[in-house]
């Protein structure tokens, strides 16, 4: 029987000393779909990744990667496991291939040569194949990460803010290769700070230090926030929005441009805050919906929205 | 000016006080020379272990070898019957010097005949046997005029009255480099397998590949081993550099078992990777990995007999020595070299260095990390 889950934990914890970085945290990710983990520094992503690939032992907590147990088959995970860490972690002091060949003959796969062939193809890396690790652009090295981490024809993937650093091309470039791998039948888990990058994934997991405190569709999380926004143009809206900063009422407060984004919880309140503003300096108000950004600083000003 | 100084001084001084580990060898290393060199090290051994072969017992004999006692030079640990028996003791290590009182000796002595006495030193450590050899005369000289009354004594007082003859075994021109060259491949196989080895991992950690690599399907075990393997192939073409240098440079002779030779290389390099596989277990970067090879690599150097004579060391100083492999290796290089020795001389120090290492070797295992906890 395939698990329909390719992940699936339950109450998943992680101490530092003191420290609980990761905190009774339940996670489901579905076969074949994209999962955006999103949540400030320091809230756990990184540290829940490497607990599901058995880089971590966790405190506490039962559950399976690929219905293998996360605490007693680390070895079998993580032969069908790619993961990609944050930093680029592959050895600068070989070539391209020479990694790439590394990767394959420790997966043991039956024609390393062909393989690694074959993905420097598909990558655009023949040209460099031959060069140091060490010697590639940022965006190069992460296109190397991802051909190495998906080399072995992996089952699931864990990208741990896999396009920090790397310019728009190439980001868009990275999600249709992941898009194209999802399509497949491949499994993702992928930590991003970058919301449009949340916006491309099928649902995403907000994680608030150690605890999970939205989980599912774009538009879901954004409903489910009950964030109401105004957005306002005009001459001075700057100096409006330091105003409003400091309105009880008003939760988040953020300039796109030209347009500041004003929102709250409390629709009423929120719309009165408003109101006294209506008539001065000549700037316009319009109800928009909130974007996830919105949604993002609002969570995480406001203690996961749970006070 | 002043301000920013001190600004960098500051900084300086709080990032000393955080990195616990130099501030740990800021301390340890002073104390630990200061400890070795005052305390450990003595160029002037004593006690070193002496057979005797009396083959004429009497009062005058008797008397001389309760002065050598006495002399605290030697100790007379083994009363020998064979000559044979005294060669055999020489070349295993187990004793510093043959003493062999001839037949007659007394009789010989007392009719002014200037009777031999032959004292058989092992060589191959110079520095530990000179001192003793220097004051062998001065001891029979003394023993004999106590000893020597009414007409014999005034022979005494003018000159020698015996014929001492000492036979340096090994190392017949006292050479300290015969002693020092064989030593060397033991203590440059000690730093260089343990450093090359403790960098090698924290390497990884440093540069964030071990996390790819433990992310992989890969056994602790398959990674030591490759990782020590190169290592020894380094270790083994170190060797054989050394050793062609301490041979043609040098002409130290090699007299012994080639096999042998080997066979003990291949095992105390293998000691010296497990502990540089610990040290870079335990070590958060390369500094660290450098700064515990230092610590382990001292002792090493200074407890070992390489510089200075093993039996010249205090107790607690022989049983530190007794616990690192390159003590025994030292005395293993040395004895194949110099003194031609084989299997069987060389075995009671194989198998104490070879139990060392496969406790070594566990503990490499056992500290290894499989995780990044």
């Amino acid at each position: 029987m395939t698990p329909t889950y390719a992940i699936e934990v339950s109450n998943l914890s992680k101490r530092f000393g003191n420290n609980t970085v990761v905190d009774n945290v339940n996670l489901r990710v579905p076969q074949g779909k994209i999962y955006g983990f999103l949540g400030p520094n320091g809230s756990g992503k990184t540290t829940t990744i490497r607990l599901l690939c058995g880089l971590l032992t966790p405190d506490g907590g039962t559950g399976t990667c690929l219905g293998y147990d996360i605490r007693k088959e680390s070895n079998k995970i993580k032969q069908q496991v790619g993961y990609m860490t944050q930093r680029f972690s592959y050895w600068e002091d070989l070539t391209v291939r020479e990694n790439l060949m590394f990767v394959a003959n420790v997966f043991g796969l039956a024609q390393p040569c062909d393989s690694v062939e074959a993905m420097l193809r598909r990558f655009g890396l023949l040209s460099r194949s031959e060069q140091l690790a060490g010697t590639l652009s940022g965006g190069w090295k992460q296109r190397l990460s991802l051909a190495a981490c998906i080399l072995h024809s992996p089952k699931l993937l864990l990208l741990d803010e896999p396009t920090a650093g790397v310019d728009p091309q190439a980001r868009r470039d990275f999600w249709d290769e992941i898009h194209q791998l999802a399509r497949d039948g491949l499994t993702v888990l992928v930590s991003t700070h970058y919301m449009d990058e949340a916006e491309r994934c099928h649902a995403i997991i907000y994680l608030y230090y150690g605890h999970i405190i939205a989980e599912g569709s774009v538009s879901e999380v954004i409903a489910n926030s009950g964030l109401q926004t105004w957005s306002a143009t005009g001459a001075d809206v700057i100096g409006v929005m330091n105003e409003l900063k400091s309105s009880p009422a008003v939760a988040t407060v953020a300039p796109f441009g030209n347009v500041v984004h004003v929102s709250g919880v409390d629709g009423q309140a929120l719309e009165q805050v408003i109101e006294s503003y209506r008539e001065r300096r000549g700037i316009q108000w319009s109800r928009t919906s909130p974007s996830l950004e919105d949604v993002f600083i609002y969570y995480m000003h406001n203690n996961g929205g749970r006070d | 000016m002043f301000r920013r100084f001190l600004a960098i001084l500051i900084k300086e001084l709080t990032q000393l006080r955080r990195d616990k580990s130099t501030f740990a060898m800021v301390l340890a290393i002073p104390v630990m020379q200061v400890f070795l060199f005052t305390y450990a090290i003595n160029n002037d051994p004593k006690h070193l272990p002496t057979a005797v072969l009396i083959r004429d017992n009497s009062i005058v004999v008797r008397d001389l070898t309760a002065a050598m006692t006495n002399s605290e030079y030697f100790d007379l640990t083994t009363r020998i019957s064979t000559d044979a028996e005294g060669d055999e003791l020489l070349q295993k290590g187990e004793v510093y010097f043959v003493l062999t009182i001839p037949e007659n000796f007394t009789r010989d002595l007392l009719s002014g005949r200037k009777p031999a006495l032959l004292l058989q030193a092992d060589a191959s450590d110079p520095s530990a046997t000179a001192n003793s050899i220097g004051a062998m005369s001065e001891v029979i000289l003394r023993s004999i005029r106590r000893d020597l009354t009414g007409s014999v004594r005034s022979m005494v007082n003018t000159e020698m009255p015996i014929d001492l003859r000492i036979q340096r075994c090994y190392n017949p021109e006292a050479m300290i480099r015969y002693n020092i060259v064989p030593g060397l491949i033991a203590v440059l196989l000690t730093l260089m397998g343990i450093m090359m080895t403790a960098l090698s991992l924290t390497r990884e950690n440093e540069r964030g590949t071990m996390e790819t690599m433990l992310s992989m399907p890969v056994r602790p075990l398959e990674i030591m081993a490759g990782k020590i393997v190169p290592n020894l192939i380094v270790g083994l073409i170190q060797a054989a550099f050394i050793l062609i240098m301490a041979i043609f440079f040098f002409k130290v002779p090699f007299l012994g078992s080639w096999w042998v030779f080997v066979l003990s290389i291949i095992l105390f390099i293998t000691g010296n990777l497990a502990i540089g596989y610990t040290i870079s277990s335990l070590a958060k970067n390369q500094l660290q990995a450098l700064q515990m090879t230092i610590l382990v690599f001292m002792p090493s150097l200074l407890l070992s007999g390489f510089i200075y004579p093993f039996v010249g060391m205090p107790g607690w100083a022989q049983a530190i020595g007794n616990c690192i492999p390159v003590t025994y290796f030292m005395r293993i290089v040395r004895g194949i070299m110099l003194k031609g020795n084989g299997l069987a001389e060389c075995w009671p120090h194989i198998w104490p260095m070879g139990i060392i290492i496969l406790i070594l070797s566990i503990i490499a295992v056992k500290v290894y990390k499989k995780t990044l906890d």
